[in-house]
């Protein structure tokens, strides 16, 4: 964990004492609601369609325990009792009153944690993966430069008020866990012929109404020179994004419209004046910021499992990941059990998973973008009674990364930009696919689900892709496949008209079947089938039983 | 340009004006007192563009109760009015689905 120094605490009571103060001369009307509007949305307050939203940023995915606890009060004393997580890695409570939001900043503050920087055209929560420091496969924490990042970023000036909002995100590993190729920025972590650890660096990543896959502009970029890159980037941005019309403003439409090669020798220019300025980064400031992160004293153990009871194999096998240190593991906590909206936690299950952090993790917590939660350091020898008090909280459906662990976004059901539901449909299909036998015979397959083109439930890169839209007052979705979010980045292929609310779950379905008849063998992924034969098997399949 | 507020208004059934409460975000409607209230049978009806233009006009006159007011349609069934939407079903009543809940301790 990041231990927050004097200079984040004073930044936050700050923006407490004002915030606090601007929803009193709200209230009494001193201020007006276009007046107070951006203002509310600075500090994450969004009006929904019946009440407020409040969206937490939740830095890099990393929550301590105590952390979990103050959410779960401000859900149990402020909310309905439930928060949701986001595929941001950030918490949002859909219920809160304006009236009450001063004690709730200043519960977060307490804890650490704000909703600054969660809503308007700045640069968001920087995100990463969620098994940051404890991946086998990474090549360092990538957590050490998200911070350097979000204390760069945090109400930076210049960058307050950019064309549109902007998304980073990083990973340090070979098998991409952050969805870095569909950000504003992504950053890999590699090593070049000469044995440097830097970043590629990719842009014009995004989903929404017009989505694109990152291009690289940067194959390797020294750690030294992160901020003074990211900074000329931003400034290229700031100067040539379009304000004129929203649709056209976000970074992907500049670098489609000028061309990579072209927006890369923009950045060239811009960074060779300020590159060895006040922003280059060294050595010694990386390090102080490394030295900020507590980890956690491992103990020396071998690896070994005893298993034995099939119930806790089937979830040691699908929800638990090998960890750096030997005799632990990485949990997966999935928040995908049938029938329920995908990504909720009750206020109970974030008490017991934050007494579980610290009985088995060290105190830590990650969110992932996928919705789930994770337990990143348990010994292997306490997987058993984990296992066994997070299956009494409802927390160990063995579904991480099958067809039931849907992200989806919160849909009409909540959003006032949403045309469709999102998590009724959702619902319906853990339903359909709450069969685990089933559901691990058909292996690995991303369900991914949006209310509108805005695309927050990420569904052009889900294997199955599902968009709800409006159609003479009734909901329609229309279906993708083949998209996916990792290394291997691809937009799904639109298979034909959209279908109705009634249908889409047997669509769903016969699309699953389709493939179950159609792959090679058991073990060609869902993915991989599609890749090799296209969608043109499974638009048959579809249009000619609905 | 012409501003949205005066852009003629065009409808095509009967209409109530809704917005959200400033305190806590509640849905609301405006009754025929010109007060903001929480049920929609409560609610003024509205049957042509000029009731409705004249009712948003009082609604948007009134920034401290109610946030952001909108003209919204509305059926008659059995003799009392029901959203006309499933947006504004879902404002009115809520989730379509059962809220996530703790258990009892």
């Amino acid at each position: 964990m990041y231990i927050y120094d004097e200079v984040d605490k004073t930044l936050l009571a700050e923006r407490l004492a004002d915030f606090k103060d601007q929803v009193a001369r709200r209230l009494s009307g001193e201020l007006t609601e276009e007046e107070f509007k951006p203002l509310r949305l600075m500090n994450g307050v969004y009006l929904q369609l019946h009440a407020y939203m409040l969206r937490i940023a939740i830095p890099y995915g990393s929550l301590s325990s105590n952390q979990m606890r103050t959410l779960a009060r401000i859900a149990r004393a402020y909310d309905r009792d439930y928060g949701h997580f986001t595929t941001r890695q950030n918490i949002q409570f859909n219920w809160i009153k304006l009236e009450d939001l001063p004690e709730v900043m200043a519960e977060l503050a307490r804890a650490g944690m704000h909703g600054i920087q969660t809503s308007g055209n700045c640069i968001r929560n920087v995100t990463t993966d969620q098994w940051a420091g404890v991946a086998p496969d990474e090549i360092e924490d990538p957590r050490i430069f998200a911070e350097i990042l979000r204390q760069y970023s945090t109400m930076h000036p210049e960058f307050s008020f950019l064309p549109r909002k902007f998304k980073i995100a990083l990973t340090a590993a070979p098998h991409d866990r952050a969805a870095i190729r569909v950000h504003d920025i992504g950053l890999r972590i590699h090593r070049n012929g000469a044995g440097e650890t830097g970043f590629e660096v990719v842009v014009g990543g995004g989903l929404g109404r017009t989505p694109f896959i990152g291009k690289t502009i940067k194959p390797f970029l020294p750690k030294r020179d992160l901020l003074s890159y990211i900074e000329a980037i931003l400034r290229v941005y700031n100067q040539h994004g379009r304000r004129d019309n929203i649709y056209k403003a976000r970074i992907k439409i500049l670098v489609h419209e000028l061309g990579a090669e072209k927006f890369a020798a923009e950045v060239e220019q811009e960074w060779l004046k300020i590159r060895d300025g006040v922003l280059a980064l060294d050595r010694e400031f990386i390090d102080d910021i490394a030295s900020r992160f507590r980890y956690p004293e491992y103990e020396s153990l071998e690896n070994g499992v005893r298993l034995g009871n099939p119930d806790f194999e089937r979830w040691f096998r699908n929800s638990t990941a090998i960890h750096k240190k030997p005799g632990y593991q990485i949990v997966t906590i999935s928040l995908k059990p049938a029938g329920a909206p995908p990504g909720d936690a009750t206020s109970y299950q974030m008490d017991v998973i934050a007494d579980l952090a610290d009985r088995y993790s060290f105190g830590e917590i990650r969110v992932g973008h996928e919705q789930n939660l994770v337990l990143p350091h348990v010994a292997q020898r306490d997987l058993p009674a984990l296992w066994r008090e997070l299956a009494a909280a409802g927390l160990a459906t063995p579904n991480v990364g099958l067809v039931s662990d849907i992200i989806a976004c919160p849909g009409l059901d909540y959003c006032s930009l949403a045309n469709a539901r999102s998590i009724p449909v959702a619902q319906e299909l853990t339903r359909r696919f709450h069969n685990l036998d089933s559901a691990h015979a058909i292996g690995r397959l991303h369900v991914n689900i949006s209310g509108c083109i805005n695309a927050c439930g990420h569904h052009h890169v889900g294997h199955i892709g599902v968009l709800g839209v409006e159609k003479n007052g009734s909901e329609f979705y229309q279906i993708t496949l083949g998209g996916r979010a990792d290394e291997h980045a691809e937009l799904g292929t639109l298979i034909g008209p959209a279908v109705p609310y009634e249908q889409v779950a047997d669509v769903i379905e016969d699309i699953v079947q389709a493939y179950v008849e159609l792959r090679e063998r058991p073990d060609e992924l869902f993915i991989d089938t599609v890749k090799r034969i296209g969608v043109e098997p499974f638009k048959e399949r579809v249009y000619a039983a609905h | 340009m012409t501003s949205p507020l005066q852009q003629k208004l065009k409808i095509t059934g009967p209409v109530v004006i809704t917005a959200n409460r400033l305190s806590d975000g509640a849905v609301v409607y405006l009754d025929a007192n010109k007060a903001w209230v929480t049920r929609l049978d409560d609610a003024v009806v509205a049957r042509s563009a000029e009731d409705a233009a004249a009712l948003l006009k009082i609604a948007n006159a009134d920034d401290i109760s109610a946030v952001g007011p909108y003209v919204a349609p509305v059926t008659e069934a059995g003799g009392v009015f029901v959203p006309g939407n499933l947006r504004e079903k879902i404002r009115t009543s809520g989730p379509t689905f059962e809220l996530p809940a703790s258990p009892e301790r």
